[in-house]
């Protein structure tokens, strides 16, 4: 009886806890409407913001993936000198202020640095440039990435690794055959995780690009422009597409865990 | 011919050192060990997963000992099989193959599987089959590689005993084939029962090796006696007596032998079956008789074994029938006999 009360009282907090998250959201849902939806929707402007943003995140997920996703691996695998203080270094952009990563990011790759003197010498700046978007999200995501993976590949029992080893498999194929596939639930779901943290920021692109407007900033922008009213139908929009998104990724994700 | 001349190596806890023996072409080599000895690190440095501190291997004259792993043809079979879960048998039996042209890989596949009986199972996941199929295909993944020599690791741990009989003969089976095998265990039984050459190992070193004959007949030590089952095994020093040898133990027990030389020290060894009991002095052809007092019973699969104090804590092993017959409980006092003939003294 005593242990029924707990379970009562248990979740009944979890579900004020529930409807905290829960009731902010439906009541945006629900605040703009459906003609005022549409319009936002055919609305350039807000079209190109969203664009831009799955495509920085996509893009960025994906091109720090390829050595996020092997670093992991090392990382899963080895002992080296200073292995805690580099696991550190990795998860400080979960603790920063996103701000402060933004003027991080921005000291890196501004014009009078190494890195933003290579862009002009090809021709572009970083600062207010999708490249610099992308640099930006991936500063802030990247450890959800490398955290998911290098889990992934610490449940890969070594002895598999070593016994495609035996069978007279090179290291490479080993990682590709046996490593990569036997940890891509993690690796995937970390991947919807870094595109998801991505896809959110706000703080950080702000300060490397107001312009081009990825859809977060487009958000405050009308805000701060025009008032709620205004930023409320942008908000729904952007929230459906995402969820959209996530849904075909949860799939994905739950088919490969079928498999 | 695999030979190891002086091999160490140190690794994550484990260490062995000095190992140097000869595996010749056609050996069924048991290395055989208590848990920790280092059999398994053993195993993975003649396999190559890693590299050894000192020392060389050879494989048919060839210096393998830096040569990579996945050129050494030595085949590796772990204890838990280590079958890729993502894959199916079929896929599994073909991963050493890469690079061979389909039609080869097929055949090969084909000949292997019936060979180890796992022909209806090529299309199955790993997470499928039981642990006896896994142990066949972990084998056939093995063997289809064509190895010199194939490593076992512990590949009867955690079966039940019918499943070990037919594991053994499938074992023996590889091995007339002509399959030269190095197989680790812990079980002096599995030893026996297969090996035609032993190496005994402890923290790291090899103790004792040869024939399973020379061996289980004459232990180099207590450890390697105790190790094989042999329980009545103890230090000893002949003294003369009337030109009559006996072997005094450090627990002042004086065992009449046939044969030795004066203050010649070694081991005495006597089976626990030589060992008769009786309830009073026999008057019989056995030259040793005295008593001893019973501290335990314990049941074993073939009758009991008694252990009893006399200076030396002795194993005796009797039938039901005989314990029944003459009631023998602990605290018991007993009289025990032992022809000199069956006692065998061991030089050091």
């Amino acid at each position: 009886m005593k242990k029924l009360g707990l379970q009562w009282t248990f979740s009944i907090l979890g579900g004020m806890m529930l409807l905290f998250v829960i009731a902010p959201v439906l009541g945006l849902m629900f605040s703009s409407s459906p003609a005022s939806l549409f319009e936002t929707a055919k609305d350039p402007e807000v079209k190109n913001s969203i664009m831009l943003t799955l495509g920085t995140s996509m893009a960025g997920t994906l091109l720090f993936a390829l050595a996020a996703v092997p670093f992991s691996w090392i990382l899963a695998r080895y002992t080296f000198p200073f292995k805690k203080l580099i696991m550190a270094i990795i998860d400080l952009p979960v603790v920063i202020p996103h701000s402060a990563a933004g003027i991080a990011v921005l000291g890196f790759i501004s014009r009078d640095t190494l890195v933003g003197r290579a862009g002009s010498a090809v021709g572009f700046n970083f600062v207010g440039h999708p490249a610099g978007i992308m640099l930006a999200m991936a500063f802030v995501s990247l450890p959800y990435l490398i955290n998911a993976a290098r889990d992934g590949f610490i449940s890969v029992p070594e002895r598999l690794e070593k016994a495609a080893l035996t069978l007279g498999a090179s290291p490479v194929r080993v990682f590709f055959t046996v490593s990569l596939p036997l940890a891509w639930k993690n690796i995937l779901s970390g991947l919807i995780l870094m595109f998801a943290r991505g896809m959110s920021e706000f703080g950080a692109v702000i300060i490397i690009a107001y312009h081009p407007m990825i859809t977060p900033v487009l958000i405050y922008e009308r805000f701060t422009s025009f008032g709620l009213k205004y930023a409320q139908p942008v908000s729904v929009i952007f929230i459906l597409v995402v969820l959209v998104f996530f849904m075909i990724l949860r799939l994905l994700l739950s088919k490969t865990n079928k498999s | 011919m695999l030979k190891l001349t002086r091999i160490n190596k140190d690794f994550k806890g484990f260490r062995i050192s000095d190992i140097s023996f000869t595996v010749e072409k056609g050996d069924y080599f048991i290395l055989l060990g208590p848990s920790g000895a280092g059999k398994s690190l053993l195993l993975e440095t003649i396999a190559g997963l890693v590299y050894s501190d000192s020392g060389t291997i050879e494989l048919n004259g060839r210096d393998i000992t830096r040569v990579p792993i996945q050129q050494r043809k030595i085949g590796l079979v772990f204890q838990d099989h280590a079958i890729f879960p993502h894959m199916k048998v079929k896929k599994n039996m073909a991963y050493a193959l890469h690079g061979q042209n389909r039609a080869t890989v097929n055949q090969k596949i084909r000949s292997m599987s019936s060979k180890l009986g796992i022909p209806e199972m090529l299309d199955r996941y790993p997470s499928t089959l039981s642990g006896g199929e896994l142990q066949r295909v972990a084998l056939a993944r093995t063997l289809i590689q064509e190895p010199e020599i194939l490593l076992l690791d512990e590949p009867l741990a955690f079966m039940d005993s019918r499943l070990k009989s037919g594991t053994r003969a499938l074992l023996r089976q590889i091995h007339r084939g002509g399959q030269t095998i190095i197989h680790v265990t812990h079980d002096y039984e599995e030893a026996l029962s297969l090996g035609n050459r032993i190496a005994v190992m402890d923290h790291g070193n090899i103790l004792q090796s040869g024939t399973p004959d020379e061996v289980f007949h004459s232990p180099r030590n207590g450890f390697v006696a105790h190790f094989i089952g042999i329980r009545n095994f103890f230090p000893a020093t002949i003294r003369l007596r009337n030109g009559i040898p006996w072997a005094e133990t450090a627990g002042n027990l004086k065992i009449r032998i046939h044969e030795g030389q004066d203050n010649e020290k070694g081991f005495v060894m006597i089976r626990g079956e030589d060992i008769v009991l009786s309830a009073s002095a026999l008057d019989s052809s056995a030259c040793n008789g005295f008593t001893g007092k019973v501290q335990e019973i314990t049941a074993t699969p073939i009758g009991y074994d008694i252990c009893i104090e006399s200076g030396e804590t002795l194993h005796a092993l009797i039938t039901r029938e005989s314990v029944k017959k003459m009631n023998i409980h602990e605290g018991m006092e007993i009289w025990l006999n032992i022809k000199a003939t069956a006692v065998k003294f061991i030089d050091e």
